[in-house]
């Protein structure tokens, strides 16, 4: 009998351990390697919407082109065009509010794609409008702004390069020779299910910087559309899953937070979005500048000095995609030995070689390189001279250890060399894209490339040309890591810690002074020393007389 | 020779300092492990121990302090330089040759001229030496609020901190190393667990 209840006892556990273990077996996980821009069904974003643009008797026709589009945006939204028309978004120009210079795309020459001058037709592709072909591009027509890039919800809408900003009208190969087709957008779908910017509208511009994903940022690719937790905690999908302007609160259409105008010490409490003139995007204005616990407080301390991308950043580009280190323009031209131009990727298949661009160098789980930072960043801008026998800083980074206004912070610093006329020592705006006999891509030939491209620029050029290596320095502050895998203290608490080249501050267990330190440890030996030989005399003498 | 017992040390007194010096010996190790001297807790570790030693200790110096000035205990250190040179003549010559210890302790004077030199010297020099510099290490990210930032720097500050702990670990080697010097010993060691000294 005994036996028997045990044996039932037994299969009745099992049975009730194996309905557990199904109960908590986790649902198979979706593929979330994504490779080009993809939709995210953000419907906790748009079902706040109070309208539906499906019912819009403006939106049910059918578009030829974007600029149609826009008109009927601008029945009903008739200050949105004149007040994206203030933004970078479409100036691609960003005066600096305290050294007045005018940087942006349009006025800087970096060290990637180097400009977009005599390249608009191909550059245009992330301009948030219609028709920058050249420079004679009329910033004030309205139907210009391309609403839809960033506020299409479909994730149908392409802009190809080559079309200076327009989308794609007719069915098209893409990449050329490449046997991949791009059709054309349907405009009216697209217009009647606009909704809030979502990570993929941002991204299809901001992940692919540089021509591929993650190259030119580093904290930005395509892995953020559908992060975990371990890339970024606020981002993370089945977690908080912030959309981009969760953080980038963005107001008549002025995203707030930007590299060129940067917020690097953000102070006091928390205020969220109460403080028109602190950046909402800061990590302060939602955290406050005392962060940690209360009993943390050598924690918060710290934020005095440092700031809070330095800890919760451990590595950037925490992914297989990575991030582009260094582009050298030098190689580009140099053919393959069949004389033909060719590529060649690196072992993880990212570019590392093109006859038309050069060589690159990638990475992923890269190791920021620590900078003092205050915010202001005065950029080399088309035209200004350089010093070829040095490294030429495409931006001088602002900050130092004295300022109250400036924290240490993880950068990516990207090295570039790049083309520069010898004789006027300015960096040159080459013509890359296209299909005339000038586009170094097309004809692989730097002198008429340059030759193009300087004159777009009204620049002179001397006709003599060499390579200058040059450094892009960025701050790092996406990709923000769980608090598990932030920094630990010995990471920078130590000699050869990731604080080994900054200068200007005393950090416990990686400074010393040596002097003391010797003269310390001297006292305390002949101390103990001193006395040993008092004990030792004293033991002798009471032997001798015991 | 006969051997008599007097009473030196009250209770609180022996709380004091036995608590003290675990506290103080605790301190030298995690704080020359954030100084970088070597690697024993790992940093973190190291810096919160030695904060909650310090805080620990700043509550029991409170109770010292008050316990001195209410017993008026305080006056056994109070310099005087009757004996000093009998003293520093017994530690250098007489002691080897088993002369008598020139100093005979009584409850209202518990402490030699030397003694009482050295514990002044940690009370008034090496103490607050470190509390100050300490404190402001503690309170570092407050600087800029006090605005003491300007005229203050951190790598003084760290620096002090560093000398006023070299000396202490000194005044505890020269320290530990004269307990040894009593009737016997063991003597004074006793007496600081006990309570009662003998001498001679």
């Amino acid at each position: 009998m005994l036996r028997r209840i045990k044996t039932a006892l037994s299969a009745l556990a099992s049975c009730a351990m194996l309905a557990s273990l199904t109960a908590f077996a986790a649902p198979a996980k979706p593929d979330t390697t994504a490779t080009t821009p993809q939709a995210v069904a953000d419907t906790r974003q748009n079902n706040t919407s109070t309208a539906d643009h499906s019912k819009f008797k403006e939106l049910d026709k059918s578009f030829k082109t974007g600029p149609e589009v826009t008109e009927a945006c601008l029945i009903c939204h008739t200050e949105a065009a004149k007040q994206v028309q203030h933004t970078k978004h479409w100036t691609w120009e960003s005066v600096d509010p305290k050294t007045g210079q005018k940087r942006g795309k349009k006025n800087i020459i970096n060290n990637y794609c180097t400009s977009p001058v005599s390249n608009e037709k191909d550059c245009m592709a992330c301009h948030a409008g219609y028709g920058w072909k050249d420079s004679s591009f009329d910033f004030t027509i309205e139907k210009n702004v391309d609403c839809l890039v960033c506020h299409d919800t479909t994730a149908t809408y392409r802009k190809l390069p080559g079309d200076a900003g327009h989308p794609v009208y007719e069915r098209r190969e893409f990449p050329p020779k490449s046997g991949k087709f791009v059709d054309p957008a349907d405009l009216k779908k697209i217009a009647q299910s606009i909704g809030k910017p979502s990570r993929s509208n941002c991204g299809s511009c901001h992940f692919f910087g540089a021509g591929a994903n993650g190259a030119k940022h580093g904290d930005l690719d395509s892995s953020l559309q559908h992060p975990g937790k371990y890339l970024d905690v606020h981002m993370d999908e089945k977690g908080l899953n912030f959309a981009c302007t969760t953080c980038h609160a963005t107001s008549s259409h002025e995203v707030s937070g930007s590299r060129y105008n940067m917020t690097a010490a953000a102070k006091g409490p928390a205020h969220i979005r109460g403080n028109p003139d602190s950046s909402p995007a800061a990590c302060q204005s939602c955290h406050g500048d005392k962060p940690h616990p209360e009993n943390k407080t050598a924690l918060n301390r710290h934020t005095a000095k440092i700031a809070c991308q330095t800890c919760h950043i451990p590595e950037y580009a925490r992914n297989d995609i990575g991030t582009e280190l260094s582009w050298d323009w030098s190689k580009a031209t140099v053919m393959g030995e069949d004389g033909k131009p060719f590529v060649r990727k690196d072992s993880a298949g990212r570019r590392a070689f093109d006859s038309k661009k050069g060589a690159w160098v990638w990475d992923s789980y890269v190791i920021p390189e620590y900078r003092w930072l205050n915010g202001v960043s005065t950029y080399k801008v088309i035209g200004d001279k350089i010093d070829p026998s040095k490294t030429v800083q495409i931006n001088e980074v602002g900050g130092s250890p004295d300022d109250p206004d400036s924290r240490i912070w993880p950068t990516k610093v990207h090295r570039g060399k790049q083309p520069y006329d010898t004789v006027n020592n300015i960096l040159t705006i080459q013509h890359t894209g296209g299909e005339d006999d000038t586009a170094l891509w097309h004809n692989y030939d730097w002198q008429k490339a340059i030759g193009a491209g300087m004159k777009a620029a009204n620049l002179p050029y001397s006709g003599k040309y060499d390579f200058v290596s040059t450094e892009l320095t960025w701050p790092i502050t996406h990709m923000v890591a769980p608090k598990e895998d932030a920094l630990t203290c010995a990471q920078c608490h130590s000699k050869n810690g990731r604080m080994k080249d900054i200068q200007g501050v005393y950090m416990p267990s990686r400074d010393a002074n040596k002097l003391l330190d010797m003269a310390g440890w001297a006292l305390v030996l002949l101390t103990l020393i001193g006395v040993l030989i008092h004990g030792g005399i004293r033991i002798l003498t009471s032997q001798k007389k015991g | 020779m006969t051997t008599n017992k007097i009473y030196v040390f009250k209770r609180f007194e022996r709380f004091w300092h036995w608590s003290q010096a675990m506290l103080i010996i605790f301190m030298l190790i995690t704080g020359f492990e954030v100084h970088g001297s070597y690697s024993l807790f790992g940093f973190g570790k190291a810096v919160d121990l030695h904060t909650l030693s310090a805080w620990t200790l700043i509550g029991l110096w409170v109770f010292a302090i008050f316990w001195h000035f209410t017993t008026g205990e305080w006056k056994q250190y109070i310099p005087t330089t009757e004996k000093i040179v009998a003293m520093i003549r017994f530690y250098s010559v007489g002691i080897f040759k088993g002369a008598p210890h020139p100093f005979r302790p009584t409850t209202l004077k518990k402490h030699n001229p030397l003694q009482r030199l050295a514990y002044l010297g940690v009370l008034l020099l090496i103490g607050p030496l470190l509390w100050l510099t300490g404190w402001f290490y503690l309170f570092y990210g407050d600087w800029q609020a006090w605005g003491v930032d300007n005229f203050l720097s951190l790598e003084w500050v760290a620096l002090f901190h560093t000398a006023g702990a070299f000396m202490m670990l000194t005044f505890l080697i020269a320290h530990v190393y004269l307990t040894t010097t009593g009737h016997t010993p063991t003597s004074h060691i006793k007496a600081m667990l006990t309570g009662w000294e003998e001498v001679d």
